[in-house]
């Protein structure tokens, strides 16, 4: 299939390239941008006027549910819910029932994955045996069917000793670990931030050291080991200083928000609103302004969905039974649009953000409009508004505290490696400035 | 973000569920106590019933165990000459897989006017009040008897009223809640109610495990010192401490906690001469207070209860009638 993309502005921050240009795309890969190869003659042809067309954005952390928890969601609406979204690449967490701790659940999510072919799926190992912290899983077995990184998901890993020999281990072949920063302990049975919005509701609380205290004993670790960690999910100020001072100091670490942490904070949980429940919890205006800016300054390197769809049933209920967490694939760019537009970031750096620097984190070859590249891409309208409703969603997962909310960023289209896997049927009568 | 608006008053600013004081203005309060002063005369006379809520269901709907408040509505609600089905749901509903808002749909189904409903969870009256409006029955009334260590609105009602029997003027006092004020909806009502009527000085008192954190930006003053934080207070409102919290991470013993927040004669004598001593209930005697004390001249806890009646059913038939 030949297609060719006229008209938009191309933005590819692999090789920070921003101007109106054609997109020529043969046999799954791109093969020019601005000039057509020559003898060229299109099989089809997007009208790109007016919109971004930008490469293939990348997910770190979105939850497919599978196995094990399809009331929830299914491979099938959930990879129809990336393409929506224009993402290309996603890692899932291991976080499944039963969790991927072993090859032959990885193997048949990759199987899944690959027949469904509507996004390329990277499942994360399971660091230790169901979550539990307690031994060690086969990381050389699990990566050879498939396992980018290795983590412990949201369960956190109470025994620091495990901890120790998980890291040692992990860097011994080269894994990478992902962690996401709590302490077991400080964040037992909370549901909220541990400030004056839980104070006021009555909610069991989680404080900012549950954060920090991880965080201290993570970089300690990673200092005497030199094995590499990604952090998931900062959630506080002080969290973001700390990381800061460790990326200063040279420490090997990465880190990653949550869209949903760069817009909400605890007060928008107001009389007990389940949808605002989110492990990480919403801290306050400080801690999401510090978030907001800690993407600016690269402390955080990438943005993700902390896609995690939950089905009504686990939301209509009060807030401390509700199951935390929201649907977020769809909203991964209106969100990160919305938070560059606010901070003034141009939308190269933005992008990076969801592309460029996932891609690092997870280890795999960024998305470009380079020759010869994997014709992954997107092509949106950054101007377009749509207000989030439970129709608007592909995502089984009908649940996000932004619904209601006019956000910006519409997808049009989304390719995987060359094959149109999403498109919008407005696209041609679509208002825009 | 749909659950922002307070969603206890209906779109003229009248009452149509009761959920928590937070928010709610001083004169919907000031109305609700004077409206409790007649009921609590009732009692004294032969015929106690009025036909205010003729013809209504009240299902007191509880997910949690109580003896006190689910009797104090019952009566109130059966004063008030209202039809009250009592329903003990406890832990068990859960289990048999019935959800929390399947159960409020059957009860509806069933002609329910109101709902008096007491829940583990912080927020679950208001929950079932969205629901309800997502359902379009506003006809249908919630009144929260306890969520969670949210809010136990009737009994900060009660409280008020209690006080202001005593002492008239919420603008000239002091008033200090003594102990576990972490978990307790007695006391997170209770100061919500005092703010609002402009009460200047109220205080908390308890050892720091059992103080939520920036619990000051609720408007207290925090002491930790029993002495210093009683000293010419006007009321004392002494908080009921679970047994399950007297020994362990919070504190380490019931005797080390009375050693330095029982409520004794000794302590009280920081107090104002004429300060009164209040406790929601039940008492747990020789943990937070002397027996001495809770049976002293000093003591209001009888009234509260007698008192709680009145303000009951002075909500019930103001909600009623909106």
């Amino acid at each position: 299939m030949r297609i060719e993309i006229n008209g938009g502005r191309v933005i590819d921050p692999a090789q920070s390239l921003d101007r109106v240009a054609s997109v020529y795309i043969a046999d799954g890969v791109i093969s020019s941008v601005g000039t057509a190869p020559s003898g060229w003659r299109a099989e089809r042809v997007i009208d790109a006027s007016q919109c971004i067309v930008a490469p293939g954005l990348v997910d770190l952390a979105a939850r497919l549910r599978e196995p094990g928890l399809e009331h929830k969601a299914t491979l099938e609406s959930e990879l129809a819910a990336a393409a929506a979204g224009g993402v290309t690449s996603l890692a899932c967490p291991p976080d499944t029932d039963p969790p991927l701790d072993e090859p032959g659940l990885v193997e048949m999510l990759k199987h899944r994955a690959r027949v469904i072919s509507k996004a390329h799926v990277y499942p994360i190992g399971a660091l230790t045996l169901g979550l539990r912290g307690e031994a060690l899983t086969e990381m050389s077995e699990l990566a050879e069917a498939g396992c980018v990184a290795f983590s412990n998901a949201d369960m956190p890993m109470p025994d620091t000793q495990m901890l120790f020999r998980a890291l040692q281990y992990a860097g011994t072949f080269g894994h990478r670990v992902w962690l996401r920063p709590q302490d077991a302990h400080l964040a037992r049975g909370g549901v909220a931030h541990d400030g004056e919005v839980a104070t006021r509701l009555g909610l069991p609380a989680i404080p900012v050291s549950a954060e920090t205290i991880a965080l201290a004993t993570i970089a300690t670790l990673v200092r005497e080991t030199g094995v590499p960690v990604h952090l998931c999910r900062l959630s506080s100020a002080e969290g973001v200083a700390m990381v800061r001072e460790a990326k200063a100091e040279g420490l090997p670490l990465t880190a990653d928000v949550s869209a949903h942490h760069l817009h909400l904070c605890d007060v928008d949980i107001g009389w007990f609103d389940p949808q605002a429940h989110l492990m990480p919890p919403l801290r306050g205006t400080r801690d999401r302004d510090a978030l907001r800016a800690a993407v600016v300054d690269g402390t955080i390197d990438a943005i993700c969905s902390d896609h995690a769809p939950v089905d009504d049933d686990g939301k209509q209920v009060p807030f401390g039974e509700a199951e935390p967490g929201a649907t977020g694939l769809e909203l991964l760019l209106p969100l990160t649009l919305k938070w560059a537009t606010e901070m003034n970031v141009p939308l190269m750096r933005a992008l990076a953000t969801l592309t460029t620097a996932p891609a690092a984190i997870i280890g795999i070859e960024p998305p470009t409009f380079r020759t010869g590249s994997r014709a992954d891409c997107c092509i949106f309208g950054a101007t377009d508004h749509w207000t989030v409703s439970r129709a608007s969603l592909c995502s089984q997962g009908k649940n996000t505290p932004f619904l209601g909310l006019d956000v910006p960023g519409r997808i049009y289209y989304t390719l995987l490696a060359g094959h149109v896997v999403h498109e919008r049927a407005d696209r041609a009568t679509a208002a825009r400035p | 973000m749909g659950a922002s608006r307070n969603p206890q008053l209906n779109a003229s600013g009248d009452l149509t569920h009761l959920l928590t004081l937070e928010g709610l203005p001083a004169d919907v309060i000031t109305h609700i106590l004077d409206t409790a002063e007649p009921f609590a005369s009732i009692s004294e006379r032969e015929v106690k019933k009025v036909p205010l809520l003729r013809g209504k269901a009240v299902f007191n709907l509880f997910f949690e165990n109580s003896t006190r408040t689910r009797t104090t509505f019952e009566i109130a609600a059966k004063r008030l000459s209202a039809d009250v089905i009592n329903l003990n749901i406890g832990a068990s509903s859960t289990s048999k897989g019935e959800t929390l808002l399947d159960t409020v749909d059957n009860l509806c189904a069933m002609d329910a006017d109101l709902f008096v409903v007491r829940h583990a969870q912080s927020g679950a009256p208001h929950l079932i009040a969205s629901h309800l409006a997502a359902m379009k029955r506003s006809d249908v009334h919630v009144v929260n008897a306890g969520d969670g260590r949210h809010s136990h609105p009737t009994q900060g009602l009660l409280d008020l009223y209690t006080i202001r029997h005593y002492k008239r003027d919420f603008r000239e006092l002091t008033v200090a809640i003594v102990g576990d004020v972490l978990h307790s909806r007695v006391a997170r009502s209770l100061i919500h109610g005092l703010t609002t009527m402009q009460t200047p000085d109220v205080r908390v008192i308890a050892p720091r495990t059992l103080l939520p954190s920036r619990v000051e930006a609720l408007g207290v003053h925090v002491h930790n010192d029993m002495h210093e934080g009683l000293r010419d207070c006007d009321v004392v409102v002494m908080l009921r401490l679970q047994s399950e919290r007297m020994k362990g991470a919070l504190l380490p013993s019931a005797g080390e906690y009375f050693k330095h927040y029982g409520l004794t004669a000794d302590k009280l004598a920081a107090a104002k001469p004429d300060a009164i001593v209040m406790h929601p209930g039940p008492m747990n005697r020789g943990v937070e207070i002397d027996s001495a004390v809770a049976d002293g001249d000093r003591s209001v806890i009888l009234p509260q209860v007698t008192f709680g009646i009145a303000v009951r059913m002075a909500v019930l038939s103001i909600i009623a009638s909106n």
